[in-house]
């Protein structure tokens, strides 16, 4: 009997045992840190034609494909005369502003800023900054647009959406979509409708 | 000659009871199940594993899973990062119930597929109000409906767990860096911790998970998304496979609003702390005490 008590009291305190080293992974370096940049789509500098790949999605053609260099015929392919032609997929929904108050009369492979600081397409969360404050400050802090990669960029790199990833420049706000679908579990369908 | 015979009666009586009893003590026994192995039947606590015992019992989960779903996995026992306090803010005012975060939680976290489970629930709601029971999450038409907002539900990591302190075994319990885990090898299923939960964020598995093999996400943690045994609780775990080696988290990473902000809430300098400290954030429930490590928040 004594022996079966010391049995069972070890066990007891063998219950307890936690190991210490297992209570954390190992610490992380304070490496340099990872950057979290900006991706930039492929959609920037290129218009929509009415023409669709096989896939059924748009045809895209890059705006220096006609708009080849500074000034405002500096067209060398295309239409002149009809610019619905590539244009006239663009729904323009934004603000009721005209074309020229983002894209640049004198060169249309570019945009411009509100001073006229004429910037490069791939620069235009500067020219979306100028209208859009608070959506700035929380893409700046994190807190708006969509991501992915690393939260922490001791371990790794971030990869963020570009302002026109999310929000077509010509109609911003994003359309209705088809949501994923619903769980089929008890709480999705109550009783009422399973008996 | 009388002597004899009552006390031979009474032995063979006790005998007889005795072995009815024993009998009755085994049955458990002859209903063994098939699947259960005498190793995972011996297996200890999770917080009572050596390194040593840990690794066998990864070895064997991992065998237990090619074996009954034909897929190579690798299960970690990926632990708590130090100095990290998780958070995770939610925008209202972005959230469009696209359900995408749900659909990314499914994959990711290897759910049953006919169920279509998933941890994050997105109800549909009354614009201006939080009435949660007038809430529906079956709605199947095209969002962002008019006049109506979203609320993706998941688990909050509540500080004060009402599921963990219900449980009568320790089979859930909250870790250092502020996620609350279940050992699916210890857990009975009693379901006590689902009841508990003011934010129905806890998931029972009535089945065994059917999930092909192609379909079974291979990058697998023990507290989290391993294929979870049938009849045992499970819960999110801001997929701590994932944000435990520094990634974010799967339904962040597919939510195509950017509504969700994840991050170390020890960080100064983290988004997390930035939405806390100039946001309008609430937490869900709030008068329950449950203080939440999940918060919701508006752009204005």
């Amino acid at each position: 009997m004594p022996l079966f008590t010391a049995l069972t009291l070890l066990l007891a305190c063998e219950q307890g045992f936690v190991d210490p080293s297992r209570e954390y992974g190992p610490t992380v370096a304070d490496a340099p840190a990872k950057v979290s940049r900006v991706h930039v789509p492929t959609s920037l500098g290129v218009v929509d034609t009415p023409r669709r790949d096989i896939h059924g999605a748009p045809i895209g053609v890059s705006c220096a494909t006609c708009h080849a260099g500074p000034g405002e015929d500096a067209i060398v392919v295309g239409d002149e005369g009809n610019p619905e032609q590539m244009h006239g997929t663009i729904e323009l929904l934004h603000g009721g502003l005209a074309c020229d108050a983002c894209h640049e009369p004198t060169d249309r492979r570019l945009l411009h800023l509100a001073d006229g600081a004429k910037i490069e397409m791939a620069e235009a969360m500067k020219l979306c900054a100028q209208c859009h404050g608070p959506q700035a400050r929380d893409y700046q802090k994190g807190a708006h647009g969509g991501m992915t990669g690393y939260w922490d960029l001791r371990q790794g790199e971030r990869v963020r959406n570009h302002c026109v990833e999310c929000h077509t420049p010509h109609s911003p706000k994003p359309p209705q979509v088809q949501p994923a679908p619903r769980a089929v579990d008890r709480v999705v369908f109550p009783a009422s409708e399973t008996h | 000659m009388e002597d004899t015979s009552r006390r031979t009666t009474l032995k063979a009586l006790g005998a007889t009871l005795g072995a009815a009893a024993f009998a009755r003590a085994m049955a458990p026994l002859a209903a063994w199940p098939e699947d259960l192995s005498i190793d995972e039947l011996l297996q200890r606590h999770y917080k009572e594993l050596s390194r040593d015992d840990m690794v066998r019992v990864l070895r064997r989960l991992e065998q237990e899973t090619l074996d009954q779903y034909g897929a190579v996995v690798t299960i970690d026992d990926v632990r708590p990062i130090p100095e990290v306090q998780f958070g995770y803010a939610l925008n209202l005012s972005v959230c469009v119930g696209c359900r995408k975060c749900a659909e990314a939680c499914h994959i990711e976290n290897n759910h049953d597929r006919a169920t279509n489970q998933s941890y994050i629930r997105v109800l549909e709601i009354k614009n201006g109000s939080v009435d949660l029971a007038m809430g529906t999450v079956d709605y199947d038409h095209a969002v962002p409906k008019k006049g109506r907002s979203y609320m993706p539900v998941q688990c909050h990591q509540c500080d004060n767990a009402p599921c963990v302190s219900v449980c009568p075994i320790e089979a859930t319990w909250k870790e250092p860096d502020g996620i609350v885990v279940v050992d699916y090898n210890w857990c009975i299923g009693c379901r006590y911790c689902e009841a508990a939960c003011p934010y129905h964020a806890r998931r029972f598995n009535w089945h065994k998970p059917e999930i092909s093999a192609e379909e079974i996400n291979p990058d697998q943690a023990y507290l989290s998304n391993r294929v979870r045994p049938q009849g045992v609780m499970e819960k999110c775990t801001f997929c701590l496979h994932r944000t435990r080696k520094g990634r974010l988290p799967a339904c962040l990473e597919a939510c195509p609003t950017g509504a969700r902000v994840f991050g170390n809430m020890l960080d100064p300098n983290s988004e997390i702390r930035w939405v806390l400290e100039n946001k309008r954030t609430f937490v869900l429930k709030e008068d329950l005490g449950t203080r939440p490590r999940f918060f919701y928040f508006f752009d204005k």
